[in-house]
Protein backbone atom coordinates (compact mmCIF):
# COMPACT_ATOMS: atom_id res chain seq x y z
CA UNK A 1 0.00 0.00 0.00
CA UNK A 2 2.48 2.67 0.89
CA UNK A 3 5.04 1.72 -1.77
CA UNK A 4 2.15 2.44 -4.17
CA UNK A 5 1.53 5.53 -2.77
CA UNK A 6 4.91 6.66 -2.76
CA UNK A 7 5.47 5.29 -5.93
CA UNK A 8 3.14 7.50 -7.35
CA UNK A 9 3.74 10.36 -5.72
CA UNK A 10 7.38 10.13 -7.27
CA UNK A 11 5.89 10.37 -10.61
CA UNK A 12 4.27 13.46 -9.64
CA UNK A 13 8.23 14.38 -7.81
CA UNK A 14 9.35 13.86 -10.88
CA UNK A 15 7.58 16.25 -12.85
CA UNK A 16 7.84 18.76 -10.24
CA UNK A 17 11.79 18.49 -10.02
CA UNK A 18 11.40 19.04 -13.89
CA UNK A 19 9.51 22.23 -13.39
CA UNK A 20 12.07 23.01 -11.33
CA UNK A 21 15.48 22.46 -12.56
CA UNK A 22 14.33 23.68 -15.74
CA UNK A 23 13.22 27.07 -14.27
CA UNK A 24 16.71 27.49 -13.16
CA UNK A 25 18.60 26.35 -16.17
CA UNK A 26 16.75 29.55 -18.33
CA UNK A 27 16.08 31.73 -14.78
CA UNK A 28 18.67 32.21 -13.94
CA UNK A 29 20.69 33.71 -16.97
CA UNK A 30 17.88 35.64 -18.30
CA UNK A 31 17.75 37.44 -14.90
CA UNK A 32 20.91 38.84 -15.92
CA UNK A 33 19.87 39.69 -19.34
CA UNK A 34 16.58 41.68 -17.78
CA UNK A 35 18.99 42.97 -15.00
CA UNK A 36 21.11 44.76 -17.81
CA UNK A 37 18.23 46.03 -19.06
CA UNK A 38 16.54 47.70 -16.20
CA UNK A 39 20.09 49.18 -15.80
CA UNK A 40 20.79 50.22 -19.59
CA UNK A 41 21.84 53.91 -19.46
CA UNK A 42 19.54 53.82 -23.06
CA UNK A 43 16.26 55.48 -21.01
CA UNK A 44 13.37 53.76 -23.15
CA UNK A 45 15.34 50.40 -22.86
CA UNK A 46 15.54 51.00 -18.94
CA UNK A 47 11.81 51.82 -18.72
CA UNK A 48 10.67 49.38 -20.76
CA UNK A 49 12.75 46.67 -18.95
CA UNK A 50 11.46 48.24 -15.50
CA UNK A 51 7.81 48.37 -16.70
CA UNK A 52 7.91 44.47 -17.30
CA UNK A 53 9.27 43.64 -14.46
CA UNK A 54 6.46 45.52 -12.47
CA UNK A 55 3.44 43.58 -14.58
CA UNK A 56 5.14 40.19 -14.00
CA UNK A 57 5.66 40.70 -10.23
CA UNK A 58 2.42 42.52 -10.11
CA UNK A 59 0.34 40.15 -11.06
CA UNK A 60 0.08 36.27 -9.80
CA UNK A 61 1.63 34.04 -11.52
CA UNK A 62 -0.95 31.68 -12.20
CA UNK A 63 -2.77 34.03 -14.21
CA UNK A 64 0.61 34.13 -16.29
CA UNK A 65 0.36 30.19 -16.38
CA UNK A 66 -3.09 30.47 -17.72
CA UNK A 67 -2.49 33.50 -20.11
CA UNK A 68 0.72 31.73 -22.00
CA UNK A 69 -0.94 28.29 -22.03
CA UNK A 70 -4.20 29.52 -23.60
CA UNK A 71 -3.47 32.67 -24.26
CA UNK A 72 -2.16 32.14 -28.41
CA UNK A 73 -5.18 29.88 -28.78
CA UNK A 74 -7.74 31.94 -27.50
CA UNK A 75 -6.43 35.18 -29.27
CA UNK A 76 -5.06 34.28 -32.14
CA UNK A 77 -6.33 30.91 -32.87
CA UNK A 78 -2.65 29.74 -32.60
CA UNK A 79 -4.26 26.47 -30.97
CA UNK A 80 -1.65 23.51 -29.90
CA UNK A 81 1.31 26.11 -30.22
CA UNK A 82 3.02 25.48 -27.13
CA UNK A 83 2.21 21.87 -25.21
CA UNK A 84 1.28 21.82 -21.35
CA UNK A 85 4.68 21.32 -20.28
CA UNK A 86 6.62 24.33 -22.63
CA UNK A 87 3.78 27.04 -21.63
CA UNK A 88 4.72 25.54 -17.69
CA UNK A 89 8.44 26.38 -18.13
CA UNK A 90 8.21 29.40 -20.08
CA UNK A 91 5.63 31.19 -17.70
CA UNK A 92 8.13 29.91 -14.72
CA UNK A 93 11.38 31.09 -16.23
CA UNK A 94 9.55 34.45 -17.05
CA UNK A 95 8.30 35.15 -13.46
CA UNK A 96 11.47 33.81 -11.67
CA UNK A 97 13.57 35.84 -13.98
CA UNK A 98 12.27 38.57 -13.20
CA UNK A 99 12.62 38.49 -9.31
CA UNK A 100 16.34 37.30 -10.02
CA UNK A 101 16.89 40.41 -11.88
CA UNK A 102 15.68 42.44 -9.31
CA UNK A 103 18.48 40.48 -6.84
CA UNK A 104 21.19 40.82 -8.97
CA UNK A 105 20.34 44.73 -9.58
CA UNK A 106 20.84 45.29 -5.88
CA UNK A 107 23.73 42.87 -5.36
CA UNK A 108 25.51 45.12 -8.30
CA UNK A 109 24.37 48.73 -7.27
CA UNK A 110 25.94 47.76 -3.62
CA UNK A 111 29.09 47.17 -4.69
CA UNK A 112 31.51 49.66 -4.39
CA UNK A 113 32.01 52.32 -6.63
CA UNK A 114 35.87 51.76 -5.83
CA UNK A 115 36.29 48.67 -7.18
CA UNK A 116 34.88 49.99 -10.79
CA UNK A 117 37.84 52.53 -10.76
CA UNK A 118 40.32 50.47 -9.20
CA UNK A 119 39.65 48.40 -11.97
CA UNK A 120 40.02 51.17 -14.56
CA UNK A 121 42.75 52.98 -13.13
CA UNK A 122 44.40 49.57 -13.76
CA UNK A 123 44.00 49.41 -17.56
CA UNK A 124 40.57 46.28 -17.28
CA UNK A 125 37.84 46.39 -19.93
CA UNK A 126 34.43 46.49 -18.23
CA UNK A 127 33.75 43.12 -19.40
CA UNK A 128 37.10 42.37 -17.42
CA UNK A 129 35.94 44.62 -14.42
CA UNK A 130 32.32 42.65 -14.49
CA UNK A 131 33.91 39.63 -15.05
CA UNK A 132 36.94 39.48 -12.75
CA UNK A 133 36.53 41.95 -10.22
CA UNK A 134 32.48 42.28 -9.19
CA UNK A 135 30.81 39.03 -10.28
CA UNK A 136 31.72 36.84 -7.59
CA UNK A 137 31.56 40.07 -5.22
CA UNK A 138 27.69 40.31 -6.28
CA UNK A 139 27.31 36.16 -5.54
CA UNK A 140 28.55 36.57 -2.43
CA UNK A 141 26.26 39.20 -1.74
CA UNK A 142 23.32 37.29 -3.25
CA UNK A 143 23.27 34.03 -2.18
CA UNK A 144 21.00 34.34 1.45
CA UNK A 145 18.17 36.03 -1.55
CA UNK A 146 18.41 34.25 -3.74
CA UNK A 147 18.24 31.32 -1.35
CA UNK A 148 14.49 32.46 -0.64
CA UNK A 149 13.17 32.52 -3.89
CA UNK A 150 15.07 29.07 -5.23
CA UNK A 151 13.25 27.34 -1.86
CA UNK A 152 9.72 29.49 -3.00
CA UNK A 153 10.11 27.94 -6.05
CA UNK A 154 10.47 24.46 -4.78
CA UNK A 155 6.81 24.83 -3.71
CA UNK A 156 5.63 27.35 -6.72
CA UNK A 157 5.94 24.80 -9.02
CA UNK A 158 2.24 23.15 -7.46
CA UNK A 159 0.95 26.04 -9.26
CA UNK A 160 1.89 24.16 -12.78
CA UNK A 161 -1.42 22.09 -12.26
CA UNK A 162 -3.96 24.84 -13.06
CA UNK A 163 -3.01 24.46 -16.81
CA UNK A 164 -2.49 20.41 -16.00
CA UNK A 165 0.73 19.65 -15.39
CA UNK A 166 0.70 16.52 -12.83
CA UNK A 167 2.70 17.66 -10.41
CA UNK A 168 3.43 16.40 -6.99
CA UNK A 169 -0.20 17.90 -5.43
CA UNK A 170 -2.24 16.96 -7.81
CA UNK A 171 -0.35 12.96 -7.56
CA UNK A 172 -1.22 13.43 -3.80
CA UNK A 173 -4.92 14.64 -4.04
CA UNK A 174 -6.07 11.80 -6.81
CA UNK A 175 -5.69 9.71 -4.03
CA UNK A 176 -8.51 11.22 -1.87
CA UNK A 177 -11.21 9.62 -5.11
CA UNK A 178 -9.71 6.31 -3.53
CA UNK A 179 -11.18 7.53 0.19
CA UNK A 180 -7.00 7.95 1.10
CA UNK A 181 -6.24 11.67 2.80
CA UNK A 182 -2.36 10.84 4.02
CA UNK A 183 -0.95 10.88 0.55
CA UNK A 184 -1.77 14.30 0.05
CA UNK A 185 -0.45 15.21 3.32
CA UNK A 186 2.70 12.62 2.63
CA UNK A 187 3.21 15.52 -0.06
CA UNK A 188 4.84 17.57 2.34
CA UNK A 189 7.43 15.36 3.58
CA UNK A 190 8.80 15.61 0.09
CA UNK A 191 8.64 18.92 -0.06
CA UNK A 192 10.68 19.17 3.11
CA UNK A 193 12.84 17.09 2.28
CA UNK A 194 13.80 18.52 -0.97
CA UNK A 195 13.87 22.14 0.58
CA UNK A 196 16.32 20.29 3.05
CA UNK A 197 18.80 19.34 0.65
CA UNK A 198 19.03 22.71 -1.13
CA UNK A 199 19.28 24.36 2.65
CA UNK A 200 21.92 22.52 3.10
CA UNK A 201 23.85 23.22 -0.40
CA UNK A 202 23.26 26.65 -0.17
CA UNK A 203 24.61 27.08 3.58
CA UNK A 204 27.76 25.04 1.51
CA UNK A 205 27.96 27.68 -1.06
CA UNK A 206 27.77 30.34 1.25
CA UNK A 207 30.88 28.49 3.47
CA UNK A 208 32.86 28.54 0.26
CA UNK A 209 32.54 31.76 -0.67
CA UNK A 210 33.09 32.80 3.64
CA UNK A 211 36.70 32.93 2.89
CA UNK A 212 36.54 36.68 1.99
CA UNK A 213 34.79 39.80 3.15
CA UNK A 214 33.69 42.14 0.74
CA UNK B 1 61.31 67.50 -20.98
CA UNK B 2 58.56 67.73 -18.34
CA UNK B 3 57.19 63.88 -18.38
CA UNK B 4 53.64 65.32 -17.35
CA UNK B 5 52.51 68.90 -18.91
CA UNK B 6 48.88 69.89 -17.83
CA UNK B 7 47.56 72.80 -19.46
CA UNK B 8 44.42 74.91 -18.92
CA UNK B 9 42.44 71.87 -17.46
CA UNK B 10 38.66 72.61 -16.47
CA UNK B 11 36.11 70.60 -15.07
CA UNK B 12 32.53 71.79 -13.64
CA UNK B 13 30.11 69.44 -12.10
CA UNK B 14 26.41 71.08 -13.36
CA UNK B 15 26.45 74.56 -11.09
CA UNK B 16 29.65 73.97 -9.66
CA UNK B 17 32.99 75.28 -11.13
CA UNK B 18 35.11 72.58 -9.49
CA UNK B 19 38.57 73.09 -11.99
CA UNK B 20 39.02 76.67 -13.09
CA UNK B 21 41.97 76.21 -15.78
CA UNK B 22 44.41 74.43 -13.96
CA UNK B 23 48.31 74.14 -15.24
CA UNK B 24 51.33 72.76 -14.31
CA UNK B 25 54.51 70.99 -15.50
CA UNK B 26 56.30 67.77 -13.85
CA UNK B 27 59.94 66.89 -14.33
CA UNK B 28 60.94 62.87 -14.27
CA UNK B 29 61.89 61.72 -10.90
CA UNK B 30 59.55 64.66 -9.16
CA UNK B 31 57.30 65.13 -6.53
CA UNK B 32 54.59 66.82 -6.72
CA UNK B 33 52.18 67.26 -3.36
CA UNK B 34 49.17 69.43 -3.71
CA UNK B 35 47.46 70.50 -0.72
CA UNK B 36 44.06 72.49 -0.01
CA UNK B 37 41.02 72.31 1.77
CA UNK B 38 38.57 69.77 0.97
CA UNK B 39 36.58 71.39 -2.32
CA UNK B 40 39.65 72.98 -3.48
CA UNK B 41 39.64 70.61 -6.51
CA UNK B 42 42.42 68.49 -5.98
CA UNK B 43 40.74 65.25 -5.77
CA UNK B 44 39.03 66.17 -8.94
CA UNK B 45 42.73 67.23 -10.69
CA UNK B 46 44.29 63.87 -10.07
CA UNK B 47 40.47 62.14 -11.16
CA UNK B 48 40.93 64.13 -14.43
CA UNK B 49 44.79 62.88 -15.24
CA UNK B 50 43.58 59.44 -14.47
CA UNK B 51 40.54 59.62 -16.84
CA UNK B 52 38.00 58.96 -13.78
CA UNK B 53 36.54 62.60 -14.86
CA UNK B 54 36.57 63.62 -18.44
CA UNK B 55 38.08 67.38 -17.94
CA UNK B 56 35.99 69.60 -19.96
CA UNK B 57 38.41 71.65 -21.25
CA UNK B 58 42.37 71.52 -21.47
CA UNK B 59 45.07 69.64 -22.54
CA UNK B 60 47.24 66.15 -21.00
CA UNK B 61 50.33 65.67 -22.37
CA UNK B 62 52.65 63.11 -21.26
CA UNK B 63 56.48 62.77 -22.54
CA UNK B 64 55.19 65.12 -25.72
CA UNK B 65 52.39 63.40 -26.35
CA UNK B 66 49.07 64.16 -26.01
CA UNK B 67 46.37 62.68 -24.43
CA UNK B 68 43.16 62.28 -26.55
CA UNK B 69 40.43 60.42 -25.22
CA UNK B 70 38.08 59.87 -28.31
CA UNK B 71 37.22 56.08 -27.41
CA UNK B 72 37.09 53.56 -24.38
CA UNK B 73 39.97 52.24 -25.84
CA UNK B 74 42.08 55.80 -26.16
CA UNK B 75 40.76 56.42 -22.52
CA UNK B 76 41.94 52.75 -21.36
CA UNK B 77 45.30 53.29 -22.72
CA UNK B 78 45.62 57.20 -21.33
CA UNK B 79 44.78 55.76 -17.91
CA UNK B 80 47.90 53.28 -18.21
CA UNK B 81 50.67 56.53 -18.14
CA UNK B 82 49.05 56.59 -14.37
CA UNK B 83 48.75 55.09 -11.91
CA UNK B 84 45.98 55.77 -9.00
CA UNK B 85 46.47 54.84 -5.23
CA UNK B 86 43.37 55.08 -3.63
CA UNK B 87 42.23 57.14 -0.09
CA UNK B 88 39.99 53.76 0.87
CA UNK B 89 43.31 51.36 -0.98
CA UNK B 90 40.16 49.71 -2.73
CA UNK B 91 42.02 46.39 -2.93
CA UNK B 92 40.03 43.54 -4.61
CA UNK B 93 38.66 41.28 -1.37
CA UNK B 94 38.31 38.04 -3.31
CA UNK B 95 41.94 37.73 -4.27
CA UNK B 96 45.15 37.30 -1.98
CA UNK B 97 47.60 39.76 -1.95
CA UNK B 98 49.83 38.58 -4.57
CA UNK B 99 46.37 37.74 -6.82
CA UNK B 100 45.65 41.51 -6.51
CA UNK B 101 49.35 42.57 -8.00
CA UNK B 102 49.02 39.87 -10.89
CA UNK B 103 45.23 40.43 -11.78
CA UNK B 104 45.91 43.69 -14.66
CA UNK B 105 49.75 42.28 -15.84
CA UNK B 106 47.83 39.10 -16.31
CA UNK B 107 44.43 40.51 -18.10
CA UNK B 108 46.62 42.81 -20.06
CA UNK B 109 48.62 40.22 -20.84
CA UNK B 110 52.59 42.81 -20.09
CA UNK B 111 54.29 39.31 -19.14
CA UNK B 112 53.83 35.83 -18.90
CA UNK B 113 51.92 34.48 -15.36
CA UNK B 114 55.37 33.22 -14.14
CA UNK B 115 57.06 36.50 -14.73
CA UNK B 116 54.28 38.97 -13.19
CA UNK B 117 54.08 36.64 -10.26
CA UNK B 118 58.09 37.10 -10.29
CA UNK B 119 57.74 40.78 -10.47
CA UNK B 120 54.85 40.87 -7.76
CA UNK B 121 57.01 39.15 -5.37
CA UNK B 122 59.37 42.07 -5.95
CA UNK B 123 57.00 44.64 -5.45
CA UNK B 124 55.88 42.90 -1.80
CA UNK B 125 59.40 42.75 -0.66
CA UNK B 126 60.11 46.62 -1.67
CA UNK B 127 56.64 47.38 0.46
CA UNK B 128 57.86 45.29 3.24
CA UNK B 129 55.32 42.98 2.81
CA UNK B 130 56.70 39.38 1.47
CA UNK B 131 55.08 37.72 4.27
CA UNK B 132 51.50 38.45 3.45
CA UNK B 133 51.67 37.57 -0.27
CA UNK B 134 49.07 34.53 0.43
CA UNK B 135 46.52 36.71 2.65
CA UNK B 136 43.00 38.15 1.81
CA UNK B 137 42.53 41.64 2.29
CA UNK B 138 40.34 41.81 5.28
CA UNK B 139 43.44 39.88 7.11
CA UNK B 140 45.20 42.95 6.93
CA UNK B 141 45.78 46.56 8.50
CA UNK B 142 44.92 49.11 6.81
CA UNK B 143 48.33 50.27 6.55
CA UNK B 144 49.35 46.97 4.67
CA UNK B 145 46.11 47.35 2.69
CA UNK B 146 47.17 50.44 1.53
CA UNK B 147 51.05 49.24 0.99
CA UNK B 148 49.72 46.75 -1.61
CA UNK B 149 47.67 49.24 -2.85
CA UNK B 150 51.17 51.00 -3.83
CA UNK B 151 52.73 47.61 -5.05
CA UNK B 152 49.33 46.77 -7.44
CA UNK B 153 49.54 50.62 -8.61
CA UNK B 154 53.21 50.01 -9.48
CA UNK B 155 52.96 46.50 -11.15
CA UNK B 156 51.86 48.21 -14.22
CA UNK B 157 54.60 50.83 -14.24
CA UNK B 158 52.84 53.94 -14.65
CA UNK B 159 55.33 56.93 -15.68
CA UNK B 160 53.31 59.22 -13.18
CA UNK B 161 52.51 57.19 -9.78
CA UNK B 162 49.26 59.17 -7.97
CA UNK B 163 48.34 59.27 -4.66
CA UNK B 164 44.88 60.26 -3.44
CA UNK B 165 45.03 61.57 0.03
CA UNK B 166 46.88 57.99 1.06
CA UNK B 167 47.08 58.00 4.74
CA UNK B 168 43.29 59.98 5.80
CA UNK B 169 41.77 56.68 6.22
CA UNK B 170 44.20 55.59 8.89
CA UNK B 171 44.52 55.58 11.96
CA UNK B 172 47.52 57.77 13.21
CA UNK B 173 50.01 54.72 13.87
CA UNK B 174 49.74 53.40 10.30
CA UNK B 175 50.36 56.39 8.51
CA UNK B 176 54.32 56.19 9.18
CA UNK B 177 54.40 53.12 7.46
CA UNK B 178 52.67 53.90 3.89
CA UNK B 179 54.42 57.55 3.88
CA UNK B 180 57.77 55.52 4.39
CA UNK B 181 56.82 53.44 1.26
CA UNK B 182 56.25 56.40 -0.79
CA UNK B 183 59.13 58.23 0.27
CA UNK B 184 61.19 55.17 -0.73
CA UNK B 185 59.92 55.53 -3.94
CA UNK B 186 60.77 58.86 -4.38
CA UNK B 187 64.80 57.21 -3.71
CA UNK B 188 64.02 54.92 -6.11
CA UNK B 189 63.31 57.64 -9.00
CA UNK B 190 59.45 57.72 -9.00
CA UNK B 191 57.54 60.68 -10.26
CA UNK B 192 54.63 61.23 -8.10
CA UNK B 193 51.76 63.49 -7.64
CA UNK B 194 50.89 63.53 -4.02
CA UNK B 195 46.90 65.01 -2.95
CA UNK B 196 48.03 64.92 0.85
CA UNK B 197 46.93 66.36 4.34
CA UNK B 198 50.29 65.34 5.84
CA UNK B 199 52.15 68.85 5.82
CA UNK B 200 55.30 67.57 7.07
CA UNK B 201 55.58 64.92 4.77
CA UNK B 202 54.91 67.38 1.78
CA UNK B 203 57.76 69.49 3.47
CA UNK B 204 60.21 66.72 3.69
CA UNK B 205 59.77 64.81 0.78
CA UNK B 206 57.87 66.71 -2.17
CA UNK B 207 60.02 69.29 -5.05
CA UNK B 208 57.31 71.09 -5.62
CA UNK B 209 54.12 71.94 -3.76
CA UNK B 210 51.31 73.20 -5.12
CA UNK B 211 48.08 75.19 -2.93
CA UNK B 212 45.19 74.96 -4.61
CA UNK B 213 42.47 77.18 -3.48
CA UNK B 214 38.35 77.28 -5.35
CA UNK B 215 39.84 75.28 -8.20
CA UNK B 216 43.03 77.03 -9.37
CA UNK B 217 46.51 77.13 -8.47
CA UNK B 218 46.64 79.38 -5.85
CA UNK B 219 50.69 79.10 -5.29
CA UNK B 220 52.98 76.82 -6.45
CA UNK B 221 57.13 76.30 -5.61
CA UNK B 222 59.32 74.66 -3.83
CA UNK B 223 58.30 73.73 0.09
CA UNK B 224 60.85 76.32 1.31
CA UNK B 225 59.14 78.51 -0.91
CA UNK B 226 55.33 77.51 0.02
CA UNK B 227 55.98 77.02 3.38
CA UNK B 228 58.97 79.52 4.63
CA UNK B 229 57.56 81.80 2.48
CA UNK B 230 54.00 81.87 0.97
CA UNK B 231 53.32 84.92 -1.07
CA UNK B 232 49.53 84.73 -1.05
CA UNK B 233 47.40 85.76 2.12
CA UNK B 234 45.02 82.75 1.03
CA UNK B 235 48.42 80.10 1.19
CA UNK B 236 49.55 81.90 4.65
CA UNK B 237 45.63 81.28 6.15
CA UNK B 238 45.57 78.09 4.95
CA UNK B 239 48.88 77.13 6.44
CA UNK B 240 48.33 79.08 9.46
CA UNK B 241 45.16 76.13 9.80
CA UNK B 242 46.72 73.39 8.64
CA UNK B 243 50.38 73.93 10.88
CA UNK B 244 48.44 74.97 13.81
CA UNK B 245 47.86 71.75 16.14
CA UNK B 246 46.98 73.00 19.14
CA UNK B 247 42.90 73.19 19.65
CA UNK B 248 42.99 75.32 22.93
CA UNK B 249 41.51 78.78 22.90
Amino acid sequence: MFSTVFLQLLAGFRQTLAVFFLTLFFSIPLGLVICFGSMSRFTPLRWVTRGFVWVIRGTPLMLQLIIIFYGPGLMFGLTGLVSRFQATIVAFSINYACYFSEIYRGGIESIPKGQYEAGQVLGMTKNQIFFRVVLLQVIKRITAPMGNEIITLVKDTSLARVIGIYELIWAGESFIKKGLIWPLFFTGVYYLVFSGLLTILLDKLDKKLGYFRG
Amino acid sequence: MAVLDVKNIKKGFGEADVLKGVSFSLEEGQVLAIIGSSGSGKTTLLRCLNFLETADEGEIWVKGKQLLSQSEKEIRENRLHFGLVFQNFNLFPQYTVLENITLAPNLLKRGTVAENKIKAEELLQKVGLSHKADSYPHQLSGGQQQRVAIARALALNPEILCFDEPTSALDPELTGEVLRVIRGLKNGGNTMIVVTHEMEFARQVADMVMYMADGVIEEMGPPEQVFGNPQSEKTRAFLRNALDNTWEE
